[in-house]
């Protein structure tokens, strides 16, 4: 007995083709979040207070910036990869997987450009002014 | 589309229990847990961006007992995640496979991240940060 449906026998193709991709994916950004998630750490630890005036301060330099929105990045590519993998794993039901796989991509995207817009405002101007 | 009476792998049941399996399940319960405190930092950065009042309404929770308590969990979480995933990367490297080996890096990778989430705090605490 065959594991594979006629239609996937017929394209010659294995679980929808992107195993290997998804696979890497998952393992660049484990390596990418290892020094990013460490330099969160450590710099958390080295903040005097947490005040909007020195928060935003801190965000806002160069340096701090990029590297946040790189964790940002880093963390919804990897959060996504993985949570995918867990829907595919437990829920079973057509429907239901479709929408909780579209919903789980349109909020990691939308998650994503709500903070990489927030960081680039708070280096431009030191976010919106009340 | 028909369903295929696919054989479903044995019964958890029949399994002895090890560390590994335990510490496998942890690791995917820890990544869902991340994700979803991932939020903390995107609300934390989102707020920053929009102001002073909304960035205190973000501290106050975060820093109020339930936030705690929730930051408390989500570090353990995360190093716990970090110390594995390493673990995990070196299996991808093809390392680590011994069986004594696999079971002494298990123990070590709990007791490495209970150390060194009670480190982080301590350093949370004594730092005065908050
Ligand atoms: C806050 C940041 C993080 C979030 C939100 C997160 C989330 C997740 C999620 C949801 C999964 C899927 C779990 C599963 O399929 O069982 C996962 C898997 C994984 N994570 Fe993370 N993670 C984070 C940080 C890290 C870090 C720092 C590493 C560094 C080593 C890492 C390494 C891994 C690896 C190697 C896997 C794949 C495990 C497997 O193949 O079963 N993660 N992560």
């Amino acid at each position: 007995m065959s594991l594979e449906s006629p239609l996937g026998k017929f394209l010659g193709h294995g679980s929808a083709r992107h195993g290997t991709e998804h696979w890497w994916a998952q393992r660049v950004t484990s390596v990418a979040l290892l020094p990013l998630t460490l330099w969160f750490v450590f710099a958390l630890l080295g903040m005097n207070d947490f005040t909007h005036a020195s928060v935003v301060g801190w965000m806002g330099s160069p340096v701090n910036s990029i590297l946040l929105a790189l964790l940002l990045i880093a963390v919804l590519y990897h959060s996504q990869l993985g949570l995918q993998v867990v829907v595919e794993d437990y829920v079973h039901t057509g429907w239901l997987k479709v929408s909780m796989l579209v919903g789980l991509q349109l909020a990691h995207v939308a998650f994503g450009v709500a903070g990489l817009y927030s960081i680039i405002l708070i280096s431009i101007s030191g976010g919106m002014t009340v | 589309m028909s369903q295929v009476n696919r054989p479903l792998s044995p019964h958890l049941g029949v399994y002895k229990w090890q560390i590994s399996n335990t510490l496998s399940i942890l690791h995917r319960l820890t990544g869902v847990a991340l994700s979803i405190g991932a939020l903390a930092l995107l609300a934390w950065v989102v707020g920053a961006a929009l102001g002073p009042q909304a960035y205190e309404s973000v501290r106050s929770v975060l820093a109020g007992p339930l936030g705690m308590f929730i930051l408390l969990g989500f570090s353990a979480s995360f190093f716990y995640h970090l110390a594995n995933g390493i673990r995990h990367l070196f299996w991808d490297a093809g390392y680590g496979f011994d069986r004594e080996f696999a079971r002494l890096s298990g123990w070590f990778t709990v007791v490495a991240a209970a150390a060194v989430t009670a480190l982080f705090w301590v350093l949370v605490v004594s730092g005065g940060a908050g």
